[in-house]
């Protein structure tokens, strides 16, 4: 393996990694916040026990982010150094304000949050969850400020030693691919959140346990759950790949496996690229639908790969298209399977159905998969640059750190990793066994049995 | 101008982790041995529970701060410093965990497993991030393209191609060990009651002749491998009211240990970070990171330098964002100021 490849494997591994608890925190916290908010307004214990559970679990996954998030910021300089000293000048702009005005924030109150409940007011201890809500979804924001630079570069000069200065702050961040981007992200991560939540409530309502609190947590989780599966497909997803094919062209045409342009495109439903013989094998499609997504009007003219300078291509093609394939699919099933979940909540008889509840139960891994597969189509579409159109991957990452120093530290982070993945999951599953307190007596539902004493 | 500016933005805000983070540090190198039982070990770990992790975002932000001020320079150290700061960044991991796992799981192989990452991570991060800044102060084989890449030892000796521990840097490891420490031991003894009070101040007495020993010979060490970091000192004689300074606040740490007046001892142990830090970022301006071979090789503050604009507006939101960050820290540490007790049920 060449040290290129072992730097993107690299970055790829440790913020594949690092993702996976941030998508659940963001998510998380405005549903925290939404519990603590019934909490003090009605100041039923059920609620304040379901905020607190979750906050459990949220520093739990705020822990594993913070230090796996660490590393991201260094790996910048350390594997990408060439990068970093062309593009400092613009991204690290982003990339400065999100620790000074997210992390002090999220670090100072989670502290609060977590073990100030005593200390602290009713509402002081409400602001606190909000302030941890409103300081990570900062953090989301700059993060994306920083991708969305590097998919759509704005509000630069390009000096003549190919150094980047920025030359408008507003413009770097209201760049409309980092708005787009922004509430598309963001909506994936509530969409993890809801669905932890109602995977947890599913199974204590499958299993008979803290039956009071797992009707919550679907009440709420499925709440937020269809809301967000929605606005996750339309308007933000539709928005984004509308302005995605009008800025990359090339990436759309690859990541719909279109090697030709076509009037009246089609829209490949499943199928396997074949990159050498350009075509799809055992493809379904839908007849124009791609125009029609992209530009309103099923006969319009979508560029094919064929249009596009080889050396411009995505690298791989076929991971690329399977990424986006298997995030659009799971987006509809999240939609398909939270309508049922949301009009039974609605009849009323969610809780009775365990036919449903089974599904929302397994699905919780999913959105993991959505969003990691989402990131993927996002940063292999945006191959072969690390600064679409203007910095190659080849010519940003560290020269002076070779293939032997980078795979050791690779195997190192994989090490590391593996430990952590075996803790998470003996505290994740210890937390929901312990659930979100005592029993709280008998449920209240009446016509439930009460249980011996 | 600008450059200045920025110069002494990313000190202070290196300054403020050290001295921050280093009693978080302090507190993992030093809780095995002042600790007689659970509580104790339980009373060190809440004396930092609410603020490390606060603390820890002055690195982070500090870095991000770096990287968009003197992108060159994060971009050369980082990659050239690469097996170091990968160490560094898996110490932290450990020590994170370390401190926030410890009490998830009544067993006692899982709290002494935690301990021991607390304790290893905390006593290593130190020895890294004092020979990490003696490195910067020894300088580094800078190349043409402003490059370099240190391995982690060569022959320990202070040549033109040195490993990143040497002898010199050595020395700068095993001083931030003990200064953090003491730095530790006395902020758990503001922190607790007796009789670990007690043994934390004894501890951070029976460091200090360390202490003072290592600061004299690396003083000397340096100005014996780099002359040139006197430069500044000998152009504006004023600037040798640090050094003064660090021997003032040395003896500060004794005189008001022995008087049982902790709380002036731990700030005269802040005083003596921040003077020695100071003191070196005296040494080595205008350059950001010396070259071991030829000086015209330094990264230097006007290579490194971000563009204009940026930096002007980053003078803006910096601004308000650190008094924002300030009014956090002076809000989190009222609120859990005092002493720390061990009770059940507070927090999670």
């Amino acid at each position: 393996m060449d040290a290129l490849l072992l730097h993107r494997i690299h970055f790829a591994f440790t913020i594949t990694y690092h993702y996976l608890f941030p998508q659940l925190t963001m998510g998380l916290a405005l549903l925290i916040v939404a519990l603590k908010t019934l909490a003090v307004t009605t100041n039923r214990p059920v609620y304040h026990d379901g905020a607190r559970f979750w906050a459990r679990v949220f520093g739990i996954n705020f822990l594993f982010g913070v230090v796996t998030g660490v590393p991201m910021e260094f790996q910048f300089g350390t594997n990408w150094s060439q990068f970093s000293r062309v593009t400092g000048g613009v991204i690290g702009q982003p990339l400065a304000m999100e620790g000074v005005f997210s992390f002090f924030l999220e670090s100072a109150f989670l502290g609060l949050f977590l073990f100030g409940e005593r200390r602290l007011s009713k509402w002081g201890h409400w602001w606190a969850g909000f302030l941890v809500f409103l300081g990570s979804w900062i953090s989301g924001f700059f993060i994306i400020v920083t991708d969305a630079w590097m998919q759509h570069p704005v509000a630069y000069t390009l000096l003549p030693d190919g150094r980047f200065e920025l030359n408008s702050f507003t413009g770097l961040l209201f760049n409309p691919w980092a708005l787009l981007q922004y509430a598309h992200n963001m909506s994936g991560a509530v969409i993890t959140g809801a669905f932890v939540m109602s995977a947890t409530g599913a199974y204590y309502l499958l299993e008979g346990r803290y039956t009071e609190y797992g009707r919550l947590f679907l009440r709420v989780g499925v709440t937020a759950g269809i809301v967000f599966s929605a606005i996750q497909i339309f308007p933000t997803g539709d928005l984004h790949g509308k302005y995605m094919a009008r800025q990359q062209p090339v990436t759309t045409a690859a990541m719909e496996a279109l090697f030709k342009s076509e009037i009246g495109a089609p829209l490949v439903i499943m199928g396997q690229p074949d990159v050498v013989h350009q075509r799809i094998d055992n493809p379904i499609v839908v007849n124009r639908l791609l125009s029609f997504l992209i530009y309103g009007t099923p006969t319009a003219e979508v560029r094919g790969l064929n249009d596009f300078p080889r050396e411009d291509w995505p690298t791989n093609i076929p991971l690329l298209y399977y990424c986006y394939h298997i995030m659009a699919g799971l987006g509809t099933w999240f939609v398909l399977l939270m309508a049922v979940a949301a009009f039974l909540l609605w009849d009323g008889r969610l809780f009775r159905a365990r036919w449903v509840l089974w599904p929302l139960m397994l699905s919780f891994p999913l959105p993991y998969i959505a969003n990691t597969a989402g990131w993927m189509t996002a940063e292999i579409g945006r191959q072969p640059w690390l600064v679409y159109g203007l910095l190659r991957t080849q010519h940003g990452s560290s020269q002076n750190v070779t293939a032997g120093n980078t795979l050791f530290t690779l195997l190192g982070f994989m090490g590391m990793y593996a430990l952590l993945s075996v803790l998470f999951v003996v505290l994740m599953f210890r937390e929901i066994d312990h659930g979100p307190g005592k029993e709280l007596g008998p449920p209240v539902e009446s016509g439930a049995p009460v249980p011996a004493a | 101008m600008m450059g200045a500016i920025w110069y002494w933005i990313v000190a202070a805000m290196l300054v403020a982790y050290v001295v921050l983070d280093g009693f978080d540090i302090g507190a993992g190198i030093v809780q095995l041995f002042i600790s007689e039982s659970e509580d104790d070990r339980q009373m060190v770990l809440r004396s930092i529970g609410p603020v490390w992790d606060g603390n820890e975002v002055w690195l982070i932000a500090g870095g991000g701060t770096l990287y968009f001020a003197f992108p060159l320079l994060y971009a050369s150290a980082f990659s050239g410093f690469y097996l170091p700061l990968m160490i560094v960044l898996w110490l932290l991991i450990l020590r994170g965990l370390g401190i926030e796992l410890r009490m998830h799981v009544n067993l006692l192989v899982w709290r002494e497993f935690f301990d021991g990452c607390f304790a290893f991570s905390s006593a290593l991060l130190a020895i890294f991030f004092g020979a990490a800044l003696a490195n910067v102060i020894r300088g580094v084989p800078i190349g043409d393209d402003n490059f370099f890449f240190l391995p982690l030892w060569t022959n320990w000796r202070v040549g033109p191609n040195p490993g990143i521990l040497d002898w010199y840097t050595v020395i700068g490891g095993f001083l931030a060990l003990v200064a953090l420490a003491v730095h530790g031991s006395l902020y758990v003894a503001l922190k607790v009651e007796r009789p670990l009070h007690d043994r934390a101040v004894r501890f951070a007495r029976l460091l200090w002749p360390a202490l003072v020993a290592l600061t004299v010979v690396s003083l000397v060490a340096t100005i014996a491998i780099r002359s040139s970091t006197l430069g500044n000192y000998t152009r504006y004689p004023v600037a040798f009211v640090i050094p003064l300074g660090v021997l003032a606040s040395l003896a500060g740490i004794l005189i008001y240990c022995r008087s049982e007046r902790v709380k002036q001892a731990f700030q005269c142990s802040c005083a003596y970070l921040t003077l020695m830090l100071v003191g070196a970022a005296v040494g080595l301006y205008p350059a950001l990171l010396p070259s071991s071979t030829d000086p015209a090789r330094d990264i230097t503050i006007a290579k490194a330098l971000s563009g204009r604009y940026a930096l002007s507006v980053g003078l803006i939101w910096w601004g308000l964002g650190i008094l924002i960050a300030i009014g956090y820290f002076v809000f989190v540490y009222r609120m859990f100021s005092g002493k720390v007790r061990v009770e059940a049920g507070e927090g999670y």
